[in-house]
């Protein structure tokens, strides 16, 4: 060995003996000793790679388990009802006649009822942070939005029963009730737990994630898009309107429906303000029923096999609705922020 | 075109249309208002739980286990503890799991079939928490026989296992290529670089991002329903029925009791400073740390 602090190449080779004899002479020896312990970075390299695979295989297994056992602890509520589970209005456990129907409306509903009024107000804060506001407060403004979403689900919920619930009953309810009641929508006693209670808290629930992704979209449609409609002699809506939103469109539209399945599977707020009762009533003041709601209320004293199956059907369909949801937000919102250029030519 | 040039010339710039104007002036209006709408429920939120929590926390609270509807008194304490076990159960199972597949992702997932987890996890993150509840409860209570923490615990760290995932891939891949190279380069294995090297640079991010999952999931109450389940006594073993804090706080804000009402605002200001205070303590001490040995 003419030059012991120069690793050899071949590092899978048998360790030669001279390198145990220089071991102890000096630290680049060492090193080089070390580097030549014969086969081991082989050996580790594949063994590392397999138990990394096996952990990227665990998401994999995942998912796969929860539509395995999802369907399986279903089938024997399939074979019962078919597709008729889905259409059916009555959801009578005494004589196991189950109907999923008011569930579904229920889940519809609420979430629609929450888009209607996070969409708008997400999108304006949106806009203000990225176009509008002093570069000094944007930080603490966006910070603020998305504490919304640390907040605990629990605790909106006890927050809607407490505060939310009796300004509805008290206020809100009687005054819609009298501007709106010809509509149809806002009629019935004001008992403020509600559809309309359950939409007010999904919408504060889904406002940070509509908004912090429209903030992302916005903030990658091109600088120079903005300078050249300003250029054109527009004011800073007009731009805002021309050169930014109509650019960040897709992006915006997949952070909604991101926000949408979130409204969807949103289980304890809802929970505690719906009402809990199966019927489908045109008031937004009557009380509802949605399908996580059933699931939180009646799943841990299910009686009878038929019961739960139907339980978990339900589970089944939420579950299904919610990966098409979101699989098609997902790629709305790759499609912008990934090619970037792809929303400043659209 | 000797009349625009005129015109060019002699006019000055045309002023923007009253109209136009006005709706600019309005617009801005609008947004300013969606923000104050936006931020009157959070501060709304925040106050009221100071407000109704901080009167109704007090030392039996934070000590004792719940009492008997009608008696005064009693206090959220096995709940508290029960939380911390199930969180702790969560942690142990998903935290390697997460990073390990968040590894993978970053150093061996540049692939169709790396993009395939990818989507997977992002799927996964959308799944309700109540559907990951009854698997929770299909593959474990069932099994078992009985709710348990176990069950609890599971549920929870499939929820965590997704987030975890995607940011550290993300912090993974911050980390320079030249620093793997410069570790190769002295002969050291890949998988000795992976650990020693490249996670150890992004450790922070990787924190953060548990930090962020544990945070998530430390609040959920849906998926705790039907595994951990609850219980009004004491319990630290992993097959038995466990309290936790966000099911008690569904549990006493849905009774009609003012008492256990009051209780459940103290258990939902406690519960929102132990997650605040959980992430902080970590950061601060993964900070510490990764300078300290830098």
């Amino acid at each position: 060995m003419a030059i012991p602090s120069l690793p050899r190449p071949n590092m899978r080779g048998p360790q030669p003996v001279e390198s145990t004899k220089v071991n102890d002479a000096t630290p680049a020896a060492k090193h080089s000793a070390y580097l030549q312990q014969g086969g081991s970075a082989e050996v580790g390299d594949r063994a590392f790679k397999f138990l990394m695979l096996v952990c990227g295989l665990a998401v994999l297994a995942i998912l796969f388990l929860i539509v395995y056992q999802l369907v399986l602890r279903s089938a024997l509520s399939w074979h019962s009802f078919g597709f008729k589970f889905f259409a059916g209005h009555d959801w009578d456990p005494v004589n196991e006649r189950f109907g999923a129907m008011p569930f579904i409306y229920g889940t519809l509903v609420s979430s629609f009822l929450a888009l209607l009024i996070a969409v708008p107000l997400a999108i304006g804060v949106a806009v203000f942070t990225t176009e509008m506001c002093p570069v000094k407060l944007r930080g603490p403004l966006s910070f603020f939005v998305e504490l919304l979403a640390a907040i605990p689900s629990v605790v909106y919920g006890l927050w809607a029963i407490f505060v939310l619930v009796p300004l509805l009953s008290n206020y809100i309810e009687p005054f819609l009730s009298s501007t709106l009641g010809w509509t149809g929508f806002f009629t019935g006693a004001p008992y403020g737990i509600s559809m309309l209670a359950a939409g007010i808290i999904l919408a504060i629930m889904i406002i940070p994630i509509i908004s912090s992704i429209a903030r992302e979209v916005l903030m990658v449609v091109p600088q120079h898009q903005r300078e050249g409609v300003l250029a054109l002699g527009a004011t800073r809506w007009e731009m805002i309107r021309v050169g930014v939103l109509r650019n960040a469109r897709a992006g915006i539209m997949g952070g909604i429906i991101l926000g949408l399945g979130r409204a969807l599977g949103e289980t304890m707020a809802v929970t505690m303000v719906i009402g809990n009762r199966p019927e489908i009533a045109k008031s937004l003041f009557a009380p509802g029923y949605t399908m996580a709601s059933v699931l939180a209320n009646e799943f841990s004293e299910a009686t009878g096999d038929v019961y739960l199956s139907a339980l978990i059907e339900i589970g089944l369909a939420l579950f299904l609705v919610t990966i098409v949801v979101n699989a098609l937000a997902r790629l709305l919102v790759w499609t912008v922020t990934r090619g970037q250029s792809a929303g400043a030519h659209a | 075109m000797p009349e625009t040039r005129t015109m060019a010339a002699g006019q000055s710039v045309r002023p923007i249309a009253l109209g136009r104007r006005i709706t600019d002036h309005v617009m801005t209006g609008v947004a300013i208002l969606t923000v104050v709408l936006v931020l009157v429920p959070l501060f709304a939120i925040f106050a009221y739980l100071v407000y109704r929590g901080v009167g109704s926390i007090n030392w039996a609270f934070l000590t004792q286990t719940p009492k008997p509807v009608g008696e005064a008194g009693g206090g959220m304490a096995n709940a508290i503890v029960g939380s911390a076990f199930i969180l702790a159960l969560a942690s142990i199972l998903g935290v390697p799991l997460g990073v390990g597949a968040g590894i993978y992702l970053a150093e061996f997932g540049r692939n169709r079939f790396g993009d395939v987890i990818r989507f997977t996890a992002d799927v996964l993150n959308g799944v309700p928490s109540i559907v990951i509840g009854i698997v929770a409860y299909s593959i474990v209570v069932l099994s078992q026989k009985h709710f348990s923490a176990l069950a609890g615990g599971v549920a929870l760290a499939i929820m965590m296992i997704p987030t975890i995932t995607r940011t550290t891939e993300e912090m993974l891949l911050l980390v320079p290529q030249a620093l793997r190279e410069a570790a190769y380069g002295l002969g050291i294995p890949r998988w000795r670089t992976t650990i020693s090297i490249t996670l150890r640079t992004a450790t922070s991010g990787v924190i953060t991002g548990i930090m962020l999952a544990f945070a998530r999931v430390a609040g959920e109450t849906a998926p705790l329903l039907f595994t951990a389940f609850g219980n009004q006594f004491w319990n630290l073993r992993a097959n038995q029925p466990t309290a936790a804090l966000p099911l008690q706080i569904f549990n006493y804000a849905i009774s009609p009791y003012d008492e256990w009402h009051r209780q459940a605002w103290a258990g939902a200001l406690v519960l929102i400073i132990l997650i605040v205070t959980a992430v902080a303590a970590v950061r601060f001490a993964v900070r510490r740390g990764t300078f300290g040995a830098a």
